[in-house]
């Protein structure tokens, strides 16, 4: 009946596991208890669980990664203390089998849940916005692929209490992933979660490339295109092209599994460098597709709080466009010990390098930006000096590790550990925190506290340098990735070393918890009522903040890169049009969410070996799909009138936001009929 | 921020400001929509891709096992490769008939495409059922995991294919050829299509191939 899950799948023995268990559950039932004690569940309903608007969908997304967050962040803090610890006869206070989940969860959870759904999130919220469109190409695609998300992290969540998760490591390497070495369920919430969220961000990926070609306004040519829109439109290009074969190598992997293939065992003709073949040919664009709309997201800040356009625009795109094609031709730089001959180490060594030149075109192109301009230290600036620096350091240890002799002393040490968290915190993650500073305003309508934003800030610098500059040290020492134990006494200060900086950065954590906290309490007093707070360049900066649920009332017509700033200039930003016309906008609809239920059902059942709940699931989610396709009540027309309605308090608030003293002149202009 | 004079304009003098056109028309989305499902099929592509590079990768670890000279009788594939071929020019006279807007065509042509479609799933399946009944299935080896994978995948793709189609029968059934179901009439045909160039590399690349 439920095939491998009997109640001895929960890991009630152990106090460690339980204790993240309860903290889970717990904190759930607070979310659950506080929804229910304000009534809020039809709110939530109709507003967030079932809308197809693609700024809730990316609040939801980045709701999503702060959670997991703090969920891969504990992962963090129990590594470290683990490595601070088991030193010599003490053997710390995590056994291996603990500790190897623990490894696997905190980079699985980092880059699919954290950093996926935070770009995502960032890449809905703002894209739209910025080309002048008034939601995506597939609202309702846009909300499956974000239920998928949400499911598949869930699951990650559910293998903590219910089974184990996979000892793998986050790249999963056979033979090790295969049966007769991981008999257990842990693979198999690795494999399902991995699934399901991929087909989710490949929907995604093709969304916005759709929307980001046909839906920009009149006048927005490529080259006119914002260069986040840039980075989103490149990033979408990897998804698209890259994730299939994620797709493909897990599915093998599974196939392995369940159905006794041999594609990557050991014998009877598998082959298990076709596995690390495969998963790095997605694994590599994978990087970029998380590093790239950091970039745009540092392009837009440093445009910003410079006060002025964008050093090299031409550059930044030509350069953003040669990343996107190189990361397809370096993936073996990942395993340069394979075996290959050394011409083809050669030339994957060769390749990587270059990547290299883009960038640091693009890291000129920063600080030419800031040049002579009036920089304001905003967090979001503050995010982009840290990372300029920061990743300068990263990328310069990364060109070691491109040369394929260096790379074989020093693979699989913690040097490489040191090296990519190197480029994806300031690479990827700095510039999430950036852009989620910088588009909060937008979204919420009030500004996050900047006092609170330094601390945070500065602990997270300060933080991740004592945490990740020891592990350089110990990768020229000699020490491996992933050691539970060791025995090697000069190792043992750096890892003590790590581990303070892992608590400098919990600290910085705590900052933005109480950022955020903070911030919600004084909202009135950081409330941005014209929809400009920074003195943005860009449309999005042109709306209300929040905007209203169709964006533009009239689409606008452009003229220049940074079109709100050629408006502010040409002195018609604020212009009301003299008609409002229709709105054709998208139904909210429950089959998203509903398809997502299914889809975890779908994912547990299969990793249990329940084949009726499976076979039910996948018919359910058919049937949502086809039910879908029969439907078309699937929009609706905003009248005119209420369109002119809500323009017309936008207008009378920015008139008392920009001029209090001369309301009642501009009263008497006859643009507040009341 | 600086003081901007908000003002409105009862004359339209800011055509320069505004576009004229609203948001994307009917056709424009059924193009958009038919650009997304491209992308979708180039998706595919890659997908394929990876299949069959796994598939030359693995197509000579017999392990001990039969060969594909031994497995495949070029017979059956070539019957199972003209009832799709067929089945893609017979979709193309369903997309003429919905050209000329006669709905019965449309409907005839797509229950004769999803016989010769059902035709090649049926032989396939047989193919499958046979070569697992003698010991062949994908267990065995190597070479045989990476056969049954890469063609079951486009089998798979084929009888999906064949509940949309049943599908969109229904629908014209019950609805006409309203714009929403024509609109997805083309993208079943592009898709309908696209397995065929896919069985064609099939074809080649591993039965052509594994038996000369």
């Amino acid at each position: 009946m439920f095939g491998r899950l009997t109640l001895s799948a929960i890991p009630y023995h152990n106090p460690i596991i339980m204790g993240g268990v309860s903290i889970a559950v717990i904190s759930a039932v607070i979310v659950i208890g506080a929804i229910t004690y304000f009534g809020k569940w039809t709110y939530l309903w109709r507003e967030w669980l079932t809308s197809v608007d693609h700024k809730r969908i990316g609040v939801m997304y980045i709701i999503l990664a702060l959670v997991m967050l703090l969920r891969g962040f504990a992962d963090a803090i129990m590594m470290r203390a683990q490595q601070a610890m088991a030193f010599g006869p003490n053997h710390g206070y995590l056994p291996p089998e603990h500790f190897d989940q623990i490894f696997t969860a905190h980079g699985t959870i980092m880059i699919y849940f954290m950093a996926m759904p935070f770009l995502i999130g960032l890449i809905n919220v703002a894209v739209p916005l910025q080309i002048g469109a008034r939601d995506v190409v597939f609202p309702f695609m846009n909300a499956v692929s974000l239920w998928l998300a949400v499911i598949s992290a869930m699951l990650v969540m559910v293998s903590l209490g219910v089974g184990e998760f996979s000892k793998g490591g986050w790249s999963g390497y056979p033979p090790l992933t295969e049966l007769p070495f991981s008999p257990g369920v842990g693979v198999d919430y690795w494999i399902w979660a991995l699934q399901l969220t991929g087909i989710g961000t490949l929907m995604t990926g093709i969304n916005f490339l759709v929307t980001i070609l046909r839906m920009r306004a009149p006048g927005m040519t490529l080259m006119r295109m914002p260069v986040f829109a840039w980075t989103a439109l490149c990033t979408s290009m990897l998804i698209v092209l890259a994730f299939p074969v994620l797709t493909v190598t897990l599915a093998l992997l599974a196939l392995d599994r369940y159905v006794g293939t041999h594609f990557f065992t050991a014998g009877a003709g598998g082959n298990l460098m076709m596995y690390t073949n495969l998963f790095w040919t997605w694994g590599h664009p994978e990087v970029y597709i998380l590093i790239l709309p950091a970039f745009g997201i540092y392009s837009e800040v440093t445009a910003s709080f410079s006060g002025k356009r964008l050093f090299g625009y031409a550059q930044m795109v030509y350069a953003t466009v040669a990343i996107t094609v190189l990361s397809f031709v370096v993936w073996l730089h990942h395993f340069f010990t394979m075996g290959a001959s050394a011409n083809v180490n050669a030339a994957f060594g060769i390749a990587t390098m270059l990547i290299a030149i883009p960038t640091g075109v693009k890291i000129f192109n920063w600080l030419f930006t800031m040049f002579r301009g009036r920089l304001c230290f905003t967090p979001p600036i503050l995010w982009t000096l840290g990372f300029i620096v920061t990743f300068v350091i990263g990328g310069v240890s990364g060109v070691v590790l491109a040369l394929p002799p260096a790379d074989y002393v020093l693979h699989n040490s913690e040097f490489l550990v040191a090296h990519f968290h190197n480029m994806l915190i300031p690479g990827s993650l700095f510039g999430f925190f950036a852009g989620y500073e910088y588009w909060f305003p937008k979204a919420f309508g009030f500004r996050l506290s900047e006092k609170w934003g330094r601390r945070a800030f500065w602990a997270w610098l300060i933080g991740f340098y004592v945490a990740f500059m020891p592990l350089y040290v110990l990768g020229f020492m000699g020490m491996p990735r992933r050691m539970q134990h060791y025995d090697n006494p000069a190792w043992h200060p750096w890892l003590e070393i790590a581990a303070a900086g892992v608590a400098i950065i919990a600290f910085g954590i705590a900052c933005q918890i109480a950022e955020l906290v903070v911030s919600i309490r004084d909202r009135a007093q950081a409330r941005d009522r014209t929809g400009d707070p920074w003195g943005g360049r860009t449309l999005e900066w042109w709306l209300a903040s929040p905007p209203p649920f169709y964006n533009f009332a009239r689409i606008p017509l452009v003229h220049d890169i940074d079109a709100f700033a050629d408006m502010k200039e040409r002195g018609i930003a604020y212009r009301r049009p003299a008609a409002y016309h229709d709105i054709h906008m998208p139904k909210n609809s429950g089959i998203a969410f509903v398809i997502g239920i299914l889809a975890f059902v779908l994912g547990f059942a299969l990793i249990w070996h329940i084949w009726w709940a499976s076979i039910l699931s996948l018919l359910g989610i058919l049937g949502c799909i086809l039910a879908r396709a029969w439907s078309e009540d699937v929009s609706w027309h905003v009248p005119a009138e209420e369109v002119a309605e809500i323009e017309d308090r936008r207008y009378r608030a920015l008139i008392s936001a920009m001029a209090p003293a001369t309301e009642e002149a501009r009263r008497g202009e006859g643009l507040v009929h009341a | 921020m600086p003081d901007t004079a908000i003002e409105v304009l009862n004359t339209d003098i800011l055509e320069d400001m505004f576009a004229s056109a609203e948001g994307q028309g009917e056709a424009e989305s059924v193009a958009s929509t038919a650009f997304g499902f491209w992308l979708y099929i180039m998706s595919d592509c890659i997908l394929f891709a990876a299949l069959f590079a796994t598939f030359v990768v693995l197509s000579r670890n017999y392990a001990g096992g039969p060969t594909g000279r031994e497995l495949f009788d070029l017979r059956e594939t070539l019957l199972e490769t003209f009832s799709l071929l067929t089945s893609s020019v017979t979709c193309g006279f369903a997309m003429l008939a919905l050209h000329r807007e006669e709905r019965g065509g449309v409907i005839s042509w797509l229950a004769v495409t999803f016989l010769f479609g059902l035709g090649f799933v049926v032989m396939e399946v047989r193919e499958f059922l046979h070569m697992a009944a003698i010991g062949s299935g994908p267990w065995r080896s190597g070479f045989l995991s990476a056969f049954f994978t890469l063609v079951g995948a486009h089998g798979t793709h084929v009888a999906i294919g064949l509940v949309w189609m049943a599908f969109m029968i229904v629908q014209i059934l019950a609805k006409g050829l309203t714009a929403s179901v024509q609109s997805r009439l083309l993208r079943l045909s592009m898709f309908w299509h696209f397995l065929d160039i896919i069985w064609v590399g099939v074809f080649t690349v591993v039965y052509l191939n594994g038996v000369y």
